[in-house]
């Protein structure tokens, strides 16, 4: 029993944030968040090139994976930076096509999902897709199983700028009569509950910075103690959600998983709360970077789960296994 | 990173979990907080003691089976789970055994220690003064030099146990004239029955007497039951508060256990298209697995050499808001019959409420965790 993250996986959060940090982000949001995916394809790659999305990839399909607890480090670190794209949905399509009973679909996708030289979005029954308009692999799962859509329809705005919502087209190349659906959002959760702790861990950075700067009364901010408690709250959320995030990658049990998405979402939520409030006006602005993380850490919470449909399955697996 | 256990780890467990299926009383005992209750606690931990399973954690030489941290939870975990009583001498146990394994002698050790094991005596802690509260270090009950030791004055108050409890330990202000608060204190263990000591109970919020104020008359506490340096008694409780925010007062395996039973009071008792209440109890059994997994963490950074930090406070803040929602929760399933004041549930609701009052109210664990985790300045309170 160590319960720790090893050097070399602390290393590879460490690499991440210094790519990440070098590559002006927020640039690469702002463009993406307009339609321009240049940038974000870019970076895209250099993430893939990292390594990320092969440890959702299976070692037979060119893959590292599946490797859950590197892939949870791996996203803290994208929620943190707020990199935009199907990040999470190329995790899940991974994870779903890995375990098709029929292993051609695998042998002709994964390669290139692994390398970063396509990215995929997965929309399960008539849901959107997110970024449909940017991913080069678009799954959907239907009432006859998983099909390969052909295109996609109208784009929607969604609360996050960043992302883009779009129903997928239906018919299209048959892959699955028999998809492994709740294999696939496991590791949505997962992906999903490690981006929001990294978007809150940022909110929370961000906002300890500011009030130690920023002066009212001629003092910090930061001084006064109704401030200082709600980042308290908002530490203690993070700090508790972290746990369970590994603990769930180390068991992959739905209803582990479940627990972090929720614990990781509400935290990063609560921290976006504070962080708003804290920053004052400015912070409810577009123009302050600040905003790219708050419209995330709301858009993550319903995403791949509600907060009610993950509570319910915390519940409906009977005794408990730990 | 990994959750499994040695299998010599799994052997500790499977050994604990056979005694304790063998040895815990069928009917719950009674309220510690009550007379009756207490003794039937000392008898307890007696048996307990008896084949070494009250203080596992400690040296074997003292009366424990020197078990590392981790068996020390697994201990914990099979312990609740077995639904066995709460442990009378926990104040001791947690919080003078710590001190005097860091700050004590050899000879306070080999005294001390062996009759808290078996719960022949048990102690209460006697900190908080009517105007040291938050405050500790404006404390104000004086160690003044005598022949041989000192002569305690002064009120204690809201000293846990104290009611039933037969020794105290607490800080007492020996050099009165020193520039700053913390300064001049001394950490002394005295006698709750020795000449000059009165102790009166204090009911808590369902009128028993789970703690009291303790009045002292220059009460003689020989040399030797001075822990530390005198003078440098801050220092020495600052080790033992952190202790007490930390892990050891509320083991996660109590949380575990106790979501447990309020998941399977709900599978009984539920409507189930209520959801509020169902979110509550998902959340209770989130916050228990949250718990155990940050508290494993703590304990592998342990086994690095890591000691307790500021971090203690982030433990403290959440263990005593969770038991607090997980035990009015319960209390919601059951209705009316929550209302009935002899229940497990009621008795550790009541037992909750105190939680973020005492071990430092949560108020100053959250200034510790802004200052001290995030960086904060110091400022008005």
């Amino acid at each position: 029993m160590r319960f720790l993250l090893d050097a070399e996986q602390r290393a590879f959060a460490d690499s991440l944030d210094a790519m990440l940090t070098a590559a002006d982000t927020p640039s690469v949001v702002r463009d993406w968040s307009r339609g321009d995916h240049g940038g974000g394809r870019a970076l895209w790659s250099r993430i893939a090139k990292a390594g990320v999305f092969a440890l959702a990839v299976p070692e037979a399909y060119e893959g590292m994976g599946p490797r859950p607890v590197e892939l949870a480090v791996g996203f803290i670190e994208l929620g943190r930076h707020a990199v935009p794209g199907p990040l999470v949905e190329t995790v899940a399509a991974a994870a779903l096509l890995a375990e098709l009973a029929d292993p051609l679909p695998a042998g002709r996708l994964l390669p290139s999902l692994a390398s970063g030289e396509a990215s995929a979005t997965l929309a399960l029954d008539g849901a959107y897709a997110l970024d449909g308009d940017a991913a080069t692999t678009r799954l959907a799962l239907a009432a006859d199983g998983l099909r390969l859509a052909p295109g996609h329809g109208p784009v929607r705005a969604s609360l996050d700028p960043a992302r883009h919502l779009t129903p997928l087209s239906p018919g299209g190349e048959l892959l699955s009569t028999a998809p492994p659906v709740a294999h696939a959002l496991g590791w949505a959760r997962l992906a999903t509950a490690a981006q929001a702790l990294g978007v809150g861990l940022a909110l929370l950075d961000r906002t300890v910075a500011y009030v130690k700067q920023r002066t009212q009364f001629g003092v910090p901010v930061g001084s006064f103690q109704a401030v200082k408690h709600r980042l308290a709250d908002a530490k203690i959320a993070l700090e508790f959600a972290r746990p369970l995030l590994f603990g769930a990658a180390l068991t992959m049990a739905p209803a582990d998983v479940a627990a972090a998405k929720v614990t990781a979402c509400e935290a990063a939520y609560v921290t976006a709360r504070t962080a708003l409030q804290l920053h004052g006006a400015i912070g409810y602005t577009a123009e302050y970077d600040l905003s790219l993380w708050l419209a995330k850490a709301r858009a993550l919470r319903t995403a791949w789960g509600t907060p009610a449909e993950c509570r319910a399955e915390v519940l409906s697996g009977g005794d408990r296994r730990w | 990173m990994d959750l499994t256990l040695s299998p010599a780890d799994e052997a500790f467990r499977a050994e604990a979990r056979t005694w304790l299926a063998a040895h815990v009383p069928q009917t719950p005992l009674r309220s510690l907080e009550t007379e009756e209750g207490f003794a039937a606690h000392r008898v307890w931990e007696a048996e307990l003691a008896a084949d070494r399973w009250s203080v596992v954690s400690w040296p074997e030489v003292y009366g424990g089976r020197g078990a590392g941290i981790v068996r020390w939870l697994v201990f914990e975990e099979e312990y609740y789970a077995a639904g066995a009583p709460g442990r009378v001498g926990q104040n001791g146990i947690n919080l003078l055994a710590p001190t005097l394994f860091d700050h004590g002698t050899e000879e306070q050790r080999a005294r001390i220690l062996p009759s808290m094991a078996t719960g022949e005596v048990v102690w209460a802690q006697a900190w908080s003064e009517p105007e040291a509260g938050s405050d500790l270090a404006s404390l104000t009950s004086r160690a003044v030099r005598t022949n041989g030791g000192w002569l305690l004055s002064g009120q204690k108050t809201w000293s846990s146990r104290a009611a039933f409890a037969d020794r105290a330990f607490g800080l007492f202000r020996s050099e009165p004239d020193t520039p700053r608060p913390h300064q001049g204190l001394t950490y002394l263990m005295f006698d709750l029955r020795a000449p000059g000591v009165t102790v009166r109970p204090i009911g808590r919020l369902d009128g028993r007497p789970a703690f009291a104020e303790v009045f002292l008359d220059e009460v003689f506490v020989p040399d030797e039951d001075v822990i530390g340096e005198p003078g440098g008694g801050w220092r020495v409780a600052m080790s033992t508060a952190g202790n007490e925010r930390g892990l050891t007062l509320r083991s996660p395996g109590r949380f575990l256990a106790a979501s447990d039973r309020l998941v399977a009071l709900w599978r009984g008792r539920a409507d189930p298209s209520d959801t509020a209440l169902r979110d509550r109890v998902a959340d209770a059994v989130i916050g228990a697995r949250a718990y155990q997994l940050f508290t494993y963490a703590h304990a592998s950074r342990f086994l690095d050499g890591a000691t307790m930090g500021p971090e203690s406070s982030l433990n403290k803040v959440f263990w005593s808001e969770y038991d607090i929602a997980l035990h009015e929760t319960a209390l919601d399933l059951l209705g009316p019959d929550g209302e009935s004041a002899d229940t497990d549930w009621s008795e550790g609701y009541v037992f909750s409420l105190a939680g973020p009052i005492y071990a430092g109210t949560n108020e100053i664990q959250r200034d510790i965790i802004a200052e001290r985790l995030l960086g904060l300045p110091k400022g008005r309170r």
